[in-house]
């Protein structure tokens, strides 16, 4: 099994460990910082942060499975993530949801998200992302977007490359 | 006049306000902690020698300051709870994981004037002898946790953080920990349990009161953010003269979250009790009303898990009259003052004061399928009643929006949240769940009645019979 977490990588969870007095309390941030540096989460880097932190890989594949940040798949380059709750709702954000699906050729009323062929894309619809006064938002990867008209929406998707 | 009273957000939206140290010390920053830090042992009026720790304590108590998260638990009592005499070290959790559906006050804080946040939480931890305390943030806020570390990073190098804080020889080691996308980890059981590296499956009361058995089976204190920037104000003016602020048992002020169906959504701080509901959503100051020619349909007063109220409701609450005595009055539902009380008084809750405002254009059933959606999803899935009802109102919604209802549904979906809270689950996510299909079919019956009997007819019309396991579509597309 070849897993190479980059030193820079393990020198920052190392230092993250040093926050907790018992090192189980830093899987979560330990696979946000694996989940950003490959993209998703593997069996192997489960099985690498079990064993960083003493535990066993059950331990760390039943965080994987309960918190809906993390994922096993792969998933596009640009995470575009809408938000679907009440407020956004109101603000039409299934309107948004659905404009962008049919600009990038997916199906918006697929369960769960989805990643366009080309490995670019992965549009998804998310809980309340509580910013619920400047509805509809989203989210692509980190940066965070209000207001979203779906020019706004296309203007956000031309700009990933 | 109904206005705003900028406590919190005095600062943070004014032009060239940064969320950088110097700028908050400019302001006046960090006096408050200075304050606390200089407090000496005083003897009270009948004898007893309270310590520095002890005496803001007491601050908070006599502020009557009520937790701004949700519960609306007094916080000076929830400090009071704190087994001291345990010998374990006692820890504080500032609880940023806003997620209640319609909430985003914390947010404007975290993300424009985190000093406050850390100030309010460094005298806290001083209050409480605590020497560790973590910043429980929402995964999605990656620009948030930025910030924190930011300031954190900062208020170290300043001596205000760290060790021997300002020379007091006080020590706080405080870190920032992301969540991860789960709505129950604002559940502060849950949330502990989430920093402890663990599912966000939320502990069962008795025993493990986070006061005596929280993070690693140690006291802990679990706080709102907006709770933390409080204390720092108490502190600042005096207990006593910020419970003159709002109104009595309702005292200070308090960030309400303002969207939905109104010209101008957004955030406003206003003395508690002092505003009405209608005041919010319709005043020029705040909400602004609704658009041009809609009119109102129903409130969500509380953060999605709050009972909906309609359009024209009338409750009859307790008043206090000029007497001094409690005199019953009938109030409309606009005329509500948006307070912890009265909103009790309605059979509904201020929750995270998050208002939720629908017009006449809201499909009324397609909102409570919406926010079933939620709940279901949300599920940590420990409790049989929850983890099974929650998805089971989901799906009879989800048929009703996808005309495949049936008329019965209204009743069926009304016996399963009667069914779910109440004491059968661990948590009160029980409870947020049932209240806004108990409330929304209650009060909307006809709607939902309507639906599911259209959807029969049509069904009769094209000779598909209706059966209970209609093919339910995979979506939840409205």
């Amino acid at each position: 099994m070849s897993f190479n977490v980059p030193s820079k990588i393990e020198a920052e969870i190392n230092e993250l460990i040093t926050h907790y007095p018992q090192k189980r309390s830093a899987s979560v941030m330990v696979l946000h910082a694996l989940q950003d540096h490959f993209g998703h989460i593997s069996p192997e880097a489960m099985e690498w942060t079990a064993a960083k932190l003493g535990l066993q890989p059950i331990n760390v594949y039943e965080l994987v499975t309960f918190y809906p940040m993390f994922h096993q798949e792969l998933i596009g380059k640009f995470h575009l993530k809408v938000c679907r709750t009440l407020s956004c709702m109101l603000g039409g954000s299934f309107k948004l949801h659905e404009h962008l699906c049919g600009k990038l050729g997916l199906d918006p009323h697929k369960h769960g998200p989805q990643t366009t062929p080309d490995g670019k894309f992965t549009v998804e619809f998310v809980e309340c992302l509580a910013s619920c006064g400047t509805a509809p938002v989203m989210m692509c990867n980190e940066e965070f977007y209000e207001g979203v008209t779906t020019k706004k929406a296309e203007e956000i998707v031309a700009r990933c490359k | 006049m109904p206005q705003e009273y900028r406590l919190i957000l005095k600062h943070l939206d004014q032009p060239g306000y940064t969320p950088d140290l110097d700028c908050y010390l400019r302001h006046g920053g960090y006096e408050a902690l200075k304050k606390a830090l200089a407090l000496k042992p005083a003897t009270t009026a009948d004898g007893k020698t309270l310590t520095a720790p002890e005496q803001l304590r007491r601050e908070v108590s006599l502020s009557g300051l009520r937790g701004r998260g949700g519960a609306g638990f007094s916080c000076g009592m929830k400090w009071n709870f704190v087994d001291r005499r345990s010998g374990k070290p006692i820890y504080l959790i500032c609880n940023a994981d806003e997620s209640e559906p319609g909430t985003f006050k914390d947010r404007q804080i975290i993300y424009k004037d985190p000093h406050q946040l850390l100030e309010g939480l460094i005298i806290s931890s001083y209050a409480n002898d605590v020497h560790l305390a973590y910043i429980y943030i929402r995964g999605e806020m990656h620009e948030g946790a930025r910030i924190l570390n930011r300031a954190i990073r900062e208020a170290k190098t300043k001596g205000l953080l760290g060790q021997n804080i300002l020379g007091s020889g006080y020590d706080l080691e405080l870190h920032v920990h992301r969540g991860a996308g789960a709505y129950i980890c604002g559940e502060e059981t849950g949330l502990i349990e989430s920093l402890e590296g663990k599912r966000a499956y939320p502990r069962i009361k008795p025993p493990y009161f986070p006061a005596v058995l929280g993070l690693y089976q140690c006291p802990t204190i679990v706080n709102n953010v907006e709770t933390l920037c409080h204390v720092k104000h108490i502190v600042a003016m005096g207990g006593a003269e910020y419970a003159k602020l709002g109104t009595p048992n309702n005292t200070g002020t308090r960030i309400v979250s303002l969207s939905g169906h109104v010209r101008k959504p957004g955030y406003y701080e206003t003395e508690v009790g002092k505003v009405t509901l209608g005041e919010l959503i319709f005043h020029e100051g705040f909400g602004g009303g609704l658009r041009e020619g809609r009119t109102l349909k129903a409130v969500i007063p509380g953060g999605s898990s709050a009972k909906v109220l309609k359009a024209g409701e009338r409750f009859k609450i307790k008043k206090r009259g000029p007497d001094g005595r409690d005199v019953e009055q009938q109030v409309e539902m606009l005329d509500l003052p948006y307070d912890f009380d009265s909103l009790a008084a309605a059979g509904t809750m201020s929750g995270s004061s998050a208002i939720i405002v629908m017009d006449d254009t809201t499909d009324i059933v397609a909102a409570l399928a919406n926010i079933s959606e939620f709940y279901a999803h949300e599920s940590c899935g420990q409790c049989t009643p929850c983890r099974e009802g929650s998805l089971w109102m989901a799906k009879a919604l989800r048929r009703l929006t996808h005309g495949e209802g049936r008329a019965q549904d209204a009743d069926y979906l009304a016996k399963i949240a009667d069914n779910i809270p109440g004491g059968r689950t661990i948590c009160a996510f029980g409870e947020a769940c049932s209240w806004p299909v108990q409330s929304f079919v209650a009060k909307f019956k006809d709607e939902f009645v309507a639906k599911g009997a259209a959807d029969e007819a049509k069904r009769a019309g094209s000779g598909v019979a209706a059966t209970p396991e209609m093919k339910i579509a995979a979506s939840p597309q409205l």
